[in-house]
């Protein structure tokens, strides 16, 4: 287990190695730099701020100069907002998106897998249909269209909902809304096909011919190995939601992490586009270990090697 | 002779060598014609009603985006004087004029936009543009994806490894950021491109609309390739693989003859559902305003230009975020009932 551990660790060291060097050259190869787009800027000022941060220097040197930085936990200041550092920006903006993206993986797992349990338990019934067709559907709308009729009906109709910031519960209800409803539904989905497979196991009927109590069965024998799935679902999913959405956070007026990641791409801010990719990558690696983790756990016949 | 008691040899007697009876040939004559992969994949389909219905829906939606805006008397550029922002069915003045005076005037079903312009033949070319980014960006998925798999998985040991680690690492990189970074770079070479002798439909395209096929060529392919990989991984044990190359057939022969048509069904199942995804990403890049080219439209671009006037317009937002609703869920759900009636794993 450790060695599986260690061996995981090292090999998402060098996985984050080489999202970095990919991210640093592909976006010191696209025209266009940090300091052209702002106005009444004379090149003496440009070519002054580029000596400040390094970027006169040939791109290896730069490079190694971030690389060696960043082992040590150094990721620099931010090129655009004066006076910050990536590392502040990053611990400001991300409790945010992870308030919210946390809750909406909360409650999607929450209305998802009891959900699709049902529907597996009654298929063919009128529940189980109906559960199908909302999931079905679920799938198929964009998030902005999720998040336009929500603000439609909700924030400008029926003006019980706030439409923008993060200030009471009330605020969080319509992002949540909108971040939930595709995992929601694709859970439920995973949740009932996975759950219809287990049902069919020998050891099912097994249990129940030896008499075991209905609930008994169901957690202990249906649920505990239906749920690898949306384990593994899950994982990825909570390292993306967390990290914030751009398109909610635009439309609910969320200042996260996804909407400053966009604009420090618009912006060419190279030192916070390294450092958002680079703590990206980490929790998306980070969760697929833990996703290993907690499978070893739920199901103690895989082996980790 | 004298037989062997213990012996295994058959106890032939000269009458077993007689020729037939018509009795006896009767019996192998094959009474039902035997039915074929596709065949049966197709009755399959076809007694499956929802899948039908979505393909129905498909059908219509492609007619209603290719060949009814050849012939719709509005263009989806004209912009028509006066005619700013009706409601649907509603006329301009002008228009309004014309009719009194005893001409015919066609309808603005869905009304127009702000600039003026008919909005139900941009809702079609809105959802033309979409529809091709889906068929296109899935064909050059399916392409690279299956090749990529399918050597990773039949070649197998470090080749797997190395190449698996490369999927892993695109997969990490969050994808925006590509696709932001690519359609910048990507910007000045097309622009070079269109003014070469030749490439003049570069423009016509779009350089915005390549550059997101580009992006999909480069990014999305990693979901195919690990279905693939997976598949392939289980295929390439049996013993049809074996025997073929005990008879010497070239590697590349044996991916693409034998193991990519034996996985034809995840193939199939894989690309109808990856159509709808590619669907919504465009929808996604146009919302964030890197998708299409203007004047073109897409459906995501309608969707994102309406929500500024969502209070008094609220129509023009739900038309096309209706219609793309309503083409992701149709493919998806023929996508579910092909692998219903293709996936042999699901045959009982």
């Amino acid at each position: 287990m450790l060695k599986y551990i260690l061996k995981r660790i090292l090999l998402a060291i060098v996985t984050i190695w080489a999202v970095a060097t990919l991210t640093f050259f592909l976006m010191n190869m696209v025209p266009g730099g940090p300091f052209l787009s702002e106005k009444a800027i004379s090149p003496q000022a440009t070519a002054a701020l580029e000596a400040k941060y390094g970027l006169d220097k040939p791109l290896w040197q730069q490079y190694l100069t971030y690389m060696a930085g960043a082992s040590h936990g150094d990721f620099g200041d931010s090129l655009k907002q004066r006076g910050r550092t990536v590392m502040d920006i990053i611990t400001m903006k991300f409790p945010v998106s992870a308030r919210v993206g946390g809750v909406s993986v909360l409650v999607a797992l929450l209305l998802g897998v009891p959900l699709g349990c049902i529907a597996a338990l009654k298929r063919g019934k009128f529940l189980d249909n109906l559960i199908s067709v909302v999931s079905t559907c679920g799938i198929a709308v964009p998030s902005f269209v999720i998040c336009t009729l929500l603000l439609y009906f909700f924030g400008v109709r029926l003006q019980i909902l706030p439409t923008m910031g993060l200030t009471s519960w009330k605020h969080y209800v319509m992002p949540v809304m909108a971040l939930a409803f595709y995992p929601t539904a694709y859970i439920m989905r995973l949740m009932r096909s996975s759950m219809l497979d287990v049902l069919g196991q020998d050891y099912m009927r097994t249990a129940k011919a030896k008499g075991l109590a209905g609930g008994k069965i169901l957690f202990k024998h249906a649920l505990r190995n239906a749920i690898l799935p949306v384990i593994t679902y899950v994982g990825p999913l909570l390292a993306y939601t967390v990290t914030g959405s751009f398109v909610v956070e635009k439309i609910f007026t969320i200042p996260g992490l996804g909407g400053e990641f966009i604009s420090a791409i618009n912006g060419r801010d190279y030192t916070l586009i390294m450092g958002t990719t680079i703590f990206l990558a980490t929790l998306i690696i980070l969760m697929n270990v833990v996703v290993d983790i907690v499978y070893k756990i739920v199901d103690p016949r895989i082996k980790l090697k | 002779m004298k037989e062997n008691p213990i012996s295994f040899q058959l106890k032939l007697k000269p009458e077993d060598f007689l020729p037939a009876t018509e009795e006896e040939k009767q019996s192998q004559v094959i009474m039902r014609e035997s039915v074929s992969f596709w065949k049966d994949g197709a009755r399959r389909l076809r007694k499956n009603k929802v899948a039908m219905v979505s393909l129905v829906v498909i059908i219509l939606v492609m007619i209603f985006s290719f060949i009814v805006p050849s012939f719709y008397p509005y263009n989806y550029k004209e912009q028509i004087k006066g005619a700013n922002n009706l409601r649907p069915m509603q006329y301009s003045e002008e228009e309004q004029a014309r009719i009194d005076a005893g001409e015919k005037v066609f309808p603005h079903v869905f009304g127009t936009d702000k600039m003026g312009r008919d909005y139900a033949i941009r809702v079609m070319m809105g959802s033309r543009i979409s529809l091709l980014v889906g068929l296109i960006a899935t064909g050059i998925i399916l392409i690279i994806g299956s090749i990529y798999g399918s050597v990773a998985a039949f070649f197998g040991g470090w080749v797997d490894l190395v190449m698996m680690r490369i999927v892993d690492i695109i997969y990490t990189i969050p994808d925006i950021l590509l696709i932001v970074l690519l359609s910048f770079a990507l910007k000045a070479p097309l622009a070079q491109l269109k003014e070469a002798p030749g490439f003049a439909w570069v423009g016509i395209v779009g350089e915005n609309l390549i550059s997101i096929f580009v992006v999909f060529a480069l990014l999305y392919w990693v979901g195919m390739a690990r279905m693939v990989r997976s598949q392939v991984l289980m295929l390439k044990e049996s013993e049809y693989v074996t025997a073929a190359r005990a008879l010497g057939v070239s590697n590349a022969k044996i991916i693409k003859k034998h193991l990519l048509t034996n996985c034809i069904g995840t193939l199939i199942v894989t690309t109808t559902l990856q159509i709808p995804s590619s669907i919504f990403t465009e929808s996604f890049l146009s919302f964030l305003g890197m998708g299409v080219a203007v004047p073109l439209p897409s459906l995501g671009s309608l969707a994102s230009d309406a929500i500024n006037g969502m209070n008094t317009y609220p129509y023009l937002l739900f038309i096309p975020a209706l219609l793309i609703s309503l083409i992701i869920l149709s493919f998806n759900l023929l996508g579910d009932g092909l692998r219903d009636a293709f996936d042999p794993k699901l045959k009982n």
